[in-house]
């Protein structure tokens, strides 16, 4: 794809790369047709409240260090601010470090549905500048302004006249416009790219692009070891390592979906090489990850010494753990950057997938080509009964009330207390490290297996609740309320009769 | 006109799904952009029968701002009858469809027609904040779902208290009012929490009386419900925490109830006695533990400000500092919710400032003099300041991160004496290193 950084708009993922929210079959069928171009996604005529790209892209550039955010919208649109305060002090404070950063709204109301809000948004921008000496303003649109029209293109055009020492971003948020919140990452990484420099020299820093980076002090530790200078983002990078990044050796990721709009813009505009492998979960990830990155940067060597290191520590145990979880089914429910993750590594535990959900799905990334997850499972030829639903609650439990699943796993906020309700004992895989490397995956294993030796919490919540689904729902067809598209999959085995 | 929010204390109108949630099997069904409800939802304890997860959501996409979302609308209602059991649905609408011109009433209405369990309430975004939404939220649903009683029960009373999920006590304050009115022979109907729902709701209209227990939020309310069911209300505007407080209360009640002065009286005999009990046998550690100073200030909304004010002074013996009232109270309420402010022991006055810009705020608190080591009671952005000033601080009031509230309550002779177990907690841990 070109990338165009002189404009601050970006278009989102189905109409930039043909992402879509609506699709149900097997994961050789979802390849299958993702190969051949006939996948098409659809909508629903019901569905459930999931979130917003706004909230996604925001979330990101909210935490780097000591920038400001100023929300342009009504009071709703802003109410992350509440959490985004809190993470953003955790975050830093785990890091030894102390962030500023701020998140502001401007509590729109009916009086600039009419008139507009620009002005009052331009005076509340230079307002926060005075007061907090932000290192960079990130200024976002909302549904709301988005309709009526506040160009804030040109609000961030006056700002700059005004602003001169620090950089001023239009960040175009109207939640509307996108059904995959996972637009608003790339919004976040179009947003850095615009801070980007040209490199003035090349360095051994590698760009890691992850979330909140819990294992910071760990990877770094690796990395010096093989003379690799890590940087991390988005939380608690600061405007000078963003400005650089373009001068880094490679640039790697935790996660395709939060990472691959950033690093194939680095790869494309300044040559910074992305080592595009399967993320750091499981053995088999970590592996392929970190012989990626030794590929580009030359240290195979220190590479294959570190991995046979970890090896010779873990691989007993994990052989020996994986004898006692043979067997287990399990569902899954996840964003595409971890579902096709997990499922491999489930499959590397010798763990039954009876489903998997993403709550969206990437034909290709901007680079053109087939994440690199799918991909490996298309060599592997590791195959499950497969959807695709925008955290659609009632189709997840649809689906775990016909399999009923040793083991549900997910993610995201909220998600996994509904399996427990119906009985399910859930993972929470809420940590991007939780199954890093080969000791994440030993733990990982062992929490399961904790998991599910005490089922106690979840048999009593689910015998003395109620679920709130009708008995008619859970005999309908998990599809069931697809516009268009059903029965696209070959092998379309609905959960229910 | 738009306005700095720095430090957010309130959310938007359509934050009133939480109104909703805090119903017993009661759903909203939300006319609106996919990620409205997930922002909104960010409070402890919201994992409930229906979670955020759960509420049938529109999802308006660029297609729909073009061309209307009624479609949608239409099939999303249809459809959640279908996948979802509820006594209740509720039709809330985000700033996307107001602007665009769907008509959501009249779609409801068809609902309604049908005989369907269903109101809407118009809660766009930019209308008005929460507080406010909370109000338009129990007006429709007393305006399209209630029908005049055919006669009133007697010693039948409504409760209307805090604003559910935005004071993290309301579970527990429900609970503790409707005792307080037990105790004086009354019955209390609340909709809030758990097992009120639907019944309680229709019960509404046959209530001999509504009392509102709140400085300004629900007066819309308990007025709606006097015009369209003839129901005489008492507007109580102070929260009644600690012995105090409640005495003053029950007096009131009683009178406005007609209920028997010798029970009254005798129960606040009991109240206090009890509260004085505790208070009694730990009051050493009170005074000896007077590493605080004596002066404090409450930042929160009006409820809050205003209780948590009174009884640290008639109770506890504090000297009131400047007190921050931020949820951005319509002018109309201020003059007489400041008076309330002046109503204290021994002619004490505490200043009041209808602020809702925190920065402002936490810039007046740095220069304010509190002869010591002050005490703060705010939200969760308070936290930091305090460190800064060496303060003691309650995560009391919204938003709030520091504590896990599950059914606790500050009302009544009990509640103050949690309020009491929470500050000397704070002192006694500031000493256990």
């Amino acid at each position: 794809m070109a990338y165009n950084i002189e404009t601050s708009n970006l278009a989102t993922r189905e109409s930039r790369i043909g992402s879509i929210t609506g699709y149900i079959g097997s994961m050789s069928d979802l390849i299958e047709q993702t190969k051949c171009g006939t996948l098409k996604g659809c909508d629903r005529c019901f569905s459930q409240s999931s979130m917003c790209l706004a909230g996604c892209a925001l979330a990101q550039l909210g935490t780097l260090r000591d920038v400001a955010v100023i929300h342009d919208g009504p009071s709703g649109c802003s109410a992350t601010s509440v959490g985004e305060y809190v993470l953003t002090k955790q975050v830093a404070d785990r890091d030894g470090l102390v962030n500023h950063a701020v998140y502001v709204g401007t509590d729109l109301n009916e009086k600039d549905t009419i008139f507009g809000s620009a002005e009052s948004l331009k005076d509340i921008t230079v307002e926060i500048y005075h007061r907090y000496h932000p290192k960079a303003l990130f200024v976002s649109s909302s549904c709301t302004t988005g309709i009526i029209g506040v160009d804030i293109d040109s609000v961030v055009d006056e700002l700059r006249q005004e602003i001169t020492d620090v950089p001023v971003i239009a960040v175009h948020c109207e939640g509307f416009k996108s059904r995959m919140w996972a637009s608003g990452m790339d919004i976040a990484g179009h947003a850095i790219l615009q801070l980007v420099k040209p490199p003035k020299e090349r360095t051994n820093r590698i760009n890691i692009i992850n979330f909140y980076g819990s294992l910071k002090k760990e990877i770094t530790e690796m990395f010096h070891s093989f003379d690799l200078d890590p940087v991390f983002l988005y939380a608690n990078a600061s405007i000078e390592e963003l400005e650089t990044l373009s001068e880094a050796i490679c640039t790697c990721a935790t996660c395709g979906t939060v990472s691959q709009y950033l690093a194939n813009g680095l790869e494309e505009l300044y040559g910074v090489p992305f080592s595009r492998t399967i993320n750091p979960c499981g053995v088999e990830g970590f592996e392929t990850w970190l012989r990626g990155i030794a590929k580009i940067t030359h240290r195979e060597e220190v590479v294959e010494a570190y991995i046979a290191e970890q090896r010779a520590l873990y691989m007993p145990q994990i052989e020996d753990i994986k004898k006692e979880l043979q067997g287990l089914h399990a569902v899954i429910g996840m964003g595409p950057g971890y579902t096709f993750e997990v499922s491999r590594v489930l499959a590397e535990l010798g763990i039954q997938i009876d489903w998997a959900l993403a709550w969206h799905y990437d034909k290709q990334y901007d680079n053109g080509e087939i994440p690199p997850s799918v991909q490996f499972l298309d060599e592997h030829k590791i195959d499950f009964e497969a959807s695709v639903a925008d955290q659609q609650n009632y189709e997840v439990m649809n689906i775990l009330n016909h399999f009923k699943p040793d083991v549900y796993f997910s993610r995201h906020p909220g998600t996994a207390v509904w399996a427990m309700k119906q009985g399910v004992a859930s993972v929470f895989v809420a940590d991007e490290y939780m199954i890093y490397g080969h000791k994440r995956t030993l733990e990982f294993a062992q929490t399961i297996l904790n998991t599910i030796r005490n089922r106690s919490f979840e048999r009593n919540l689910a015998k003395r609740t109620s679920v709130p689904y009708t008995d008619w729902w859970y005999e309908q067809k998990v599809d069931t309320f697809f516009e268009e598209g059903k029965d696209n999959g070959k092998n379309n085995r609905q959960a229910a009769v | 006109m738009a306005k700095i929010i720095d430090k957010q204390r309130y959310k938007c109108a359509m934050s009133a799904l939480q109104t909703v949630q805090a119903i017993d099997h009661a759903i909203p069904i939300l006319h609106s952009g996919p990620g409205c409800a997930a922002k909104l939802c960010i409070e402890a304890g919201t994992s409930g029968h229906y979670s955020v997860n759960v509420f049938p959501c529109t999802s308006i996409n660029e297609k729909d701002v073009v061309f209307g979302g009624e479609k949608k609308l239409r099939s999303t209602i249809e459809n959640s009858f279908k996948v979802l059991d509820a006594d209740l649905y509720v039709v809330l609408t985000g700033c996307i469809p107001e602007i665009i011109g769907d008509n959501t009433g009249e779609i409801v209405e068809e609902f309604q027609m049908d005989g369907k369990p269903i109101v809407y309430a118009s809660t766009a975004g930019f209308k008005s904040n929460n507080y406010i939404g909370h109000e338009t939220v129990l007006n429709a649903v007393f305006q399209q779902f209630l029908e005049p009683a055919e006669e009133k029960i007697p010693g039948l009373v409504n409760i209307w208290a805090d604003v559910p999920y935005m004071d993290g006590y309301w579970a527990g304050n429900y609970r503790a009012l409707e005792d307080l009115l037990r105790k004086i022979g009354l019955t209390p109907n609340t909709i809030f929490g758990f097992d009120r729902g639907i019944e309680n709701i229709k019960k509404i209209p046959q209530a001999e009386f509504n009392l509102l227990v709140s400085p300004w939020v629900g007066l819309s309310n308990v007025k709606t419900l006097e015009r369209k069911f003839k129901t005489p209300y008492l507007h109580y505007p102070t929260l009644p925490i600690g012995a105090t407080e409640t005495s003053k209360f029950l007096r009131a009640v009683g009178e406005f109830t007609g209920a028997d002065p010798s029970v009254v009286e005798a129960v606040i005999d009991e109240g206090e006695r009890y509260f004085y009990h505790y208070i009694e046998r730990f009051a050493d550690i009170f005074i000896e533990n007077r590493v605080m100073a004596k002066k404090f200030s409450v930042i929160g909304d009006a409820q809050y400000a205003l209780g948590i004010t009174k009884f640290l002074v008639n109770d506890v013996g504090l000297v009131p500092e400047k007190q921050y009232v931020v949820e951005d109270v319509p002018k109309k309420f201020q003059e007489a919710i400041a008076a309330e402010f002046k109503e204290l022991n021994f002619g004490i006055q505490a200043e009041v400032s209808f602020e809702t810009d925190g920065y402002k705020i936490h810039q007046e608190i740095k220069n304010i003099d509190y002869n010591g080591i002050p005490l703060i009671v705010g939200g969760s952005w308070e936290k930091d300041l305090s460190e800064e000033l060496g303060a003691f601080y309650l995560n009391a009031c919204w938003p709030i991160n520091q504590d896990i509230i599950m059914n606790k309550s500050y009302v009544g002779y009990e509640g103050g004496l949690t309020v009491f177990e929470d500050l000397y907690t704070l002192a006694i841990r500031s000493f256990n290193a």
